[in-house]
């Protein structure tokens, strides 16, 4: 079975942002980026499916971007995925250009099953597999915390408010993950040494719209400092008092 | 006839849902800047409460009705609500960004080759294009963004926009039958979480961090949760600690939630953590080091001992509340 794992190249979540100067990116100055921590799950779901399925089964790792995006490919490929593909393109590209360059390599690629993680923490939508699945008319399950694959019957629990949906589908699929899914592997050494003699292919990214602009960026409004009413149970009485007459909330 | 904005609504357990109501309302506020025609559309089975919408400026309302629609089906629902979409020409739609929100808007959009902006926070209508607001890196910074495509879909975020009563209440229901609907992903069972409430819908969420030194002395924040009508929250440290289900972290890496009130306890307030918080309306932050950057953001707080303040906490608010 042909799998796919989609991975992205984030900002730590430790980053203090700073806007750029145009006010339509980040300023990347100093920023350590890291593989999108969502994607760990994916990763090591896929690996999983693949040690299930067996035959000849074949994990790749796809990423939508610039050069440097290679560091997360290579991440996939020291926790064992087996094959690297980069599709090309420096420009930002919103949800839909991700999902577009994917679901054209997916499709021709011939991956039944492609994992995603939940969502990147940079832009936060959380809508790139669903939207993958759309294009390339896949079922989908998003938010994963458990999944089951029987010959080419799903099913998986997503995470929802209160509980678990319990969603049962078929494959070719795309499973978005959640934390709580799995523990990913840590990379090996063995792993990082074999991750340098796999392949990462290049090539361009799929042409496809950009229907979404960025007018400006901007950072909180910042607070200004509460009130320390005290430095032990004293002070509940006047903090009850507070969120009852002033704030109103309780 | 003029061109429609669709708010689309969410039922589970055959009642619509809170965020509904806000929906509602954002969509018939465009509306009028927009010079649209209002409608509301909601995917179910039998739905109890539907005519309450009518309250929130809606005057007409499409129940897509299917005996399988009564839980979420991914693809039966996007199929029948894309299509009627397509039916009426509309170039709008308003999805609350939940979980069905966040599975269903992206697949709409695809299907009604639109662009969409999740989680919005605000619109602005400027010389007649919408221009949404929306957090990114978990809040610790916003865009503004507008789409360039014909029909464009947004997703709220629950809780923050107002469900205002309007006066023009009077909605008519029409009930579309769907046959044979798309049924290749659904549902088929619901595992309700052990916590009563869930900190993505919660109105008030208590949350313990590592301050409370260790999974036994939680009772302390669930007691106040209780007393509170509150959710239980926590630190991204004491999921990974396993003190806590993942479902109730708070965080760039957990859910970003916006209570009315949030109760930091223990909680140091790593970058992480408030970036997922800070929106909430107030907060309250007890923490023995008066120097935790929880403090910079809390509109209150006591710089004390939590297994000391927690319980007199607790029992001071059930007295008022009872």
């Amino acid at each position: 079975m042909k799998i796919a794992v989609c991975v992205s190249h984030v900002p730590d979540t430790a980053t203090r942002i700073k806007i750029g100067v145009d006010r339509k990116a980040i300023d990347p100055t100093g920023v350590t980026y890291i593989i999108n921590p969502f994607d760990e799950y994916a990763i090591e779901e896929a690996l999983k499916t693949k040690e299930k399925v067996g035959g000849d089964s074949i994990v790749y790792a796809i990423s939508v971007g610039g050069v440097t995006n290679k560091e997360s490919i290579r991440k996939a490929l020291a926790m064992g995925v087996d094959e690297g593909i980069l599709l090309k393109d420096d420009s930002q590209r919103d949800s839909f250009g991700i999902a577009h360059a994917l679901a054209d390599e997916i499709k021709s690629l011939g991956c039944e099953i492609a994992f995603f993680g939940k969502q990147s923490v940079d832009f936060d939508n959380s809508i790139t597999g669903q939207l993958t699945a759309e294009l390339i008319g896949y079922n989908c399950v998003p938010v994963v915390v458990d999944f089951k694959l029987d010959g080419s019957i799903i099913t998986a629990e997503r995470e929802i408010e209160g509980g678990r949906e319990v969603v049962e589908t078929e494959l070719p699929a795309i499973i978005t993950t959640q934390k709580g899914l799995n523990e990913p592997r840590y990379a090996s050494l063995k792993g990082i040494m074999a991750s340098k003699k796999k392949t990462i292919t290049e090539k361009a990214a799929a042409q496809s719209p950009n229907y979404s602009e960025i007018i400006d960026m901007n950072l909180p409004a910042s607070k200004q400092p509460g009130r320390i009413l005290g430095t032990d149970s004293s002070a509940v009485a006047e903090l009850v008092k507070l969120l009852r007459e002033e704030a109103k909330v309780i | 006839m003029a061109n429609k904005i669709l708010a689309i609504l969410e039922q589970r357990e055959n009642s619509l849902k809170k965020v509904s109501f806000e929906a509602a309302s954002v969509a018939s506020k465009l509306a009028k800047e927009l010079n649209l025609e209002v409608e509301a559309v909601v995917a179910g089975a039998d739905i109890n409460n539907l005519n309450e919408i009518s309250k929130y400026g809606i005057t007409k309302v499409i129940h897509l009705k299917n005996f399988d629609f009564s839980n979420y089906t991914s693809s039966g629902y996007t199929e029948a609500i894309s299509n009627y979409a397509k039916e009426v020409n509309a170039v709008c739609l308003i999805v609350g960004n939940t979980a069905l929100g966040n599975d269903l808007a992206p697949r709409l959009a695809v299907k009604l080759s639109s662009g969409c902006v999740m989680d919005c926070v605000n619109f602005q209508v400027e010389s007649g294009e919408v221009i949404a607001t929306r957090p990114i890196y978990a809040g610790k910074a916003f865009v503004k963004v507008k789409l360039s495509s014909d029909v464009k879909v947004f997703t709220i975020r629950p809780n923050v926009f107002k469900a205002e009563l309007s006066e023009s209440g009077n909605a008519s229901v029409e009930t579309k039958e769907i046959s044979s609907p798309n049924l290749k992903a659904k549902v088929v069972s619901f595992k309700k979480s052990e916590g009563k409430l869930d900190v993505a819908e919660a109105d008030i969420i208590v949350s313990g961090g590592r301050g409370m030194k260790g999974p036994e002395n939680f009772n302390l924040i669930e007691s106040l949760a209780d007393s509170l009508g509150a959710a239980v929250g926590a630190s991204r440290a004491v999921v990974d600690a396993g003190w806590r289900p993942h479902r109730e972290q708070v965080g760039q890496t957990g859910k970003t939630v916006s209570p009315t009130l949030y109760v930091a306890c223990g909680i140091s307030g790593a970058i992480q953590h408030l970036a997922g918080m800070s929106t909430s309306k107030y907060i309250v932050a007890i923490n023995k080091d008066k120097d935790a950057p929880i403090f910079s953001v809390a509109d209150y707080g006591i710089a004390g001992d939590v297994f000391e303040i927690l319980p007199v906490l607790t029992e001071e608010i059930k007295k008022i509340r009872s």
